[in-house]
């Protein structure tokens, strides 16, 4: 079966600020295969390295040595993000624009057919409920509300693949269990989904295998079901064992 | 050029969805109408003046337009995080800078037409006739003197991070070659030995923006520029434009973009 992500000894290195200072590892031999309609949880504590890895899979940042490809392409080429969705953790979308004119915009890029756009349009903002505030200027939208842009824009090209960075990240229980259900529905669809989060419970209910890396190297990887019966407790636990942290007694 | 014309599209948006030119625009006609309806000496002839004036505005607020409305773009994209999902989908970052430059030149475009057309009225108003030559030959040097101004300020906005800092040096250096770099030479010459020769130098490769001015020619209606003149100072205009992008890409596409 072809992965539809696939990471091979992916090692990234930033070089150091001033002359003197050592370069930081931020990936370290990593490998990695998501085959096609799982959803994958990639956790790790803060400083794991999984945005690196994230914005080596988008593009952004080079590998120091290793290879990364999307559905056999090499990530480095633009063609690589066609069939890809990406929802960043926090980002303020154009502000002068409304949410239809956003869409609009990148719909043109991914050369979506005028009459198909607009239809596409109407679809993901009945998915991610914003259709009443669709000529509403982004800037007057709540945190939530901007988090439904993000996975909107994620999902205007029908994605094969989508790649969350922290999708909750800052929402309320309701926001969160909407984006949850959004995840739900499109792993149904048959959808790809390769998502970073620190809500392990989250994890738990709509992962169907997981990573935790920590200081740049993978830990552990398994389905999620089988982690739990060898480690006999829930995700939070295996996650905070695997880091090394021990619960201090309290007094 | 799907994607480029696509993002020229979201900057010309932002362009008339901000306020700061109608703040421009209203400036320059206010100014220009006050002392348009000034009768200073009784002389007949203020109507030069008052070409002279309303031109430098519009040279002023052109140059305004074109370098805040370029400074800001990149470091806001990064700011506001919007390049991420952008560069995740199918976009170059080469695609990003020629988007950008062709969205602010436009923009640049529309304004400096809504400028040019008040100041056609004005002064068709004033003086019952207007030189249609050399006034659309002033409209298309001063488009393409942008495109070298939106060029160079979307290069420093990749070498800056900061829109501010960027837009004052671009500011000063633009204002520096438009009135000091038609001189280099006869300083060059006045020096003499290795610094001569390095002000020399530095007359040949910075861009003429003089070339473009050709506000006394429609102040005191002289002849037209040849057309031989205008294509030429078209070509230069573009051959820089592209060598400043080069460069901006050349420098934008090495940077590690960390979220």
């Amino acid at each position: 079966m072809n992965a539809v992500l696939e990471i091979a000894d992916l090692r990234v290195e930033f070089p150091s600020r001033d002359l003197r200072g050592k370069s930081k590892l931020a990936v370290d031999g990593l490998n990695l295969r998501i085959q096609q309609g799982e959803v994958f949880g990639f956790l790790g504590p803060n400083g794991a390295g999984k945005t690196t890895t994230m914005n080596v899979l988008l593009g952004f940042v080079n590998p120091t040595s290793g290879s990364a490809s999307i559905f056999g392409v090499d990530v480095r080429k633009p063609i690589a993000r066609q069939r890809i969705g990406y929802l960043p953790e926090l980002t303020y979308y154009y502000k002068f624009l409304n949410t239809e004119e956003l869409l609009r915009f990148y719909a043109k890029i991914f050369k979506i057919p005028r009459a198909e756009r607009e239809q596409r349009i109407a679809d993901v903002l009945k998915l991610v409920e914003l259709e009443g505030a669709r000529k509403r200027l982004i800037k007057t939208y709540s945190k939530g509300m901007q988090q439904r842009v993000g996975l909107a824009q994620a999902l205007i090209n029908n994605p094969d693949l989508l790649i969350l960075d922290e999708p909750t990240s800052g929402l309320d229980p309701l926001g969160r269990m909407k984006v949850r259900e959004i995840i739900q529905r499109l792993k149904d669809q048959g959808k790809t989904v390769f998502f970073s989060s620190h809500e392990l419970g989250e994890v738990e209910t709509v992962c169907d295998r997981v990573a935790i890396l920590h200081e740049g190297r993978l830990r552990v990887e398994g389905r999620v079901e089988a982690l739990l019966q060898q480690y006999q407790c829930n995700l939070e636990q295996i996650f905070l064992k695997i880091i090394g942290y021990s619960a201090q007694p309290s007094s | 050029m799907n994607n480029v014309f696509a993002l020229a599209g979201v900057v010309i948006k932002e362009l008339y969805r901000r306020k700061d030119f109608y703040v421009l625009f209203v400036l320059t006609a206010l100014l220009t109408l006050i002392l348009g309806s000034a009768n200073i000496f009784n002389d007949e002839q203020i109507v030069r003046y008052l070409k002279e004036i309303c031109l430098l505005l519009i040279w002023v607020c052109s140059l305004v337009i074109a370098i805040t409305t370029a400074a800001r773009q990149i470091p806001a994209e990064r700011e506001s995080r919007t390049i991420f999902p952008l560069l995740a989908k199918p976009v170059t970052r080469a695609q990003l800078i020629g988007g950008k430059f062709v969205g602010c030149w436009l923009a640049c475009g529309i304004s400096l037409l809504l400028f040019y057309f008040f100041y056609g009225v004005i002064i068709g108003s004033r003086e019952h006739a207007l030189a249609f030559t050399p006034y659309f030959q002033a409209v298309w040097l001063h488009w393409i003197c942008l495109g070298i101004v939106t060029a160079m300020v979307l290069l420093g906005s990749v070498v800056f991070t900061a829109p501010s800092s960027n837009a004052t040096i671009c500011f000063i250096v633009i204002i520096g070659l438009l009135f000091a770099g038609q001189y280099l030479n006869r300083i060059a010459a006045g020096i003499g030995g290795v610094e001569g020769a390095i002000t020399y130098a530095l007359y040949y490769f910075i861009p003429h923006l003089e070339f473009f001015d050709i506000r006394k020619i429609i102040v005191h209606n002289h002849a037209p520029v040849t057309a031989l003149a205008v294509e030429g100072a078209t070509l230069y205009g573009a051959l820089y434009s592209v060598f400043l992008l080069a460069l901006a890409w050349g420098i934008f596409r090495r940077k590690a973009l960390t979220v």
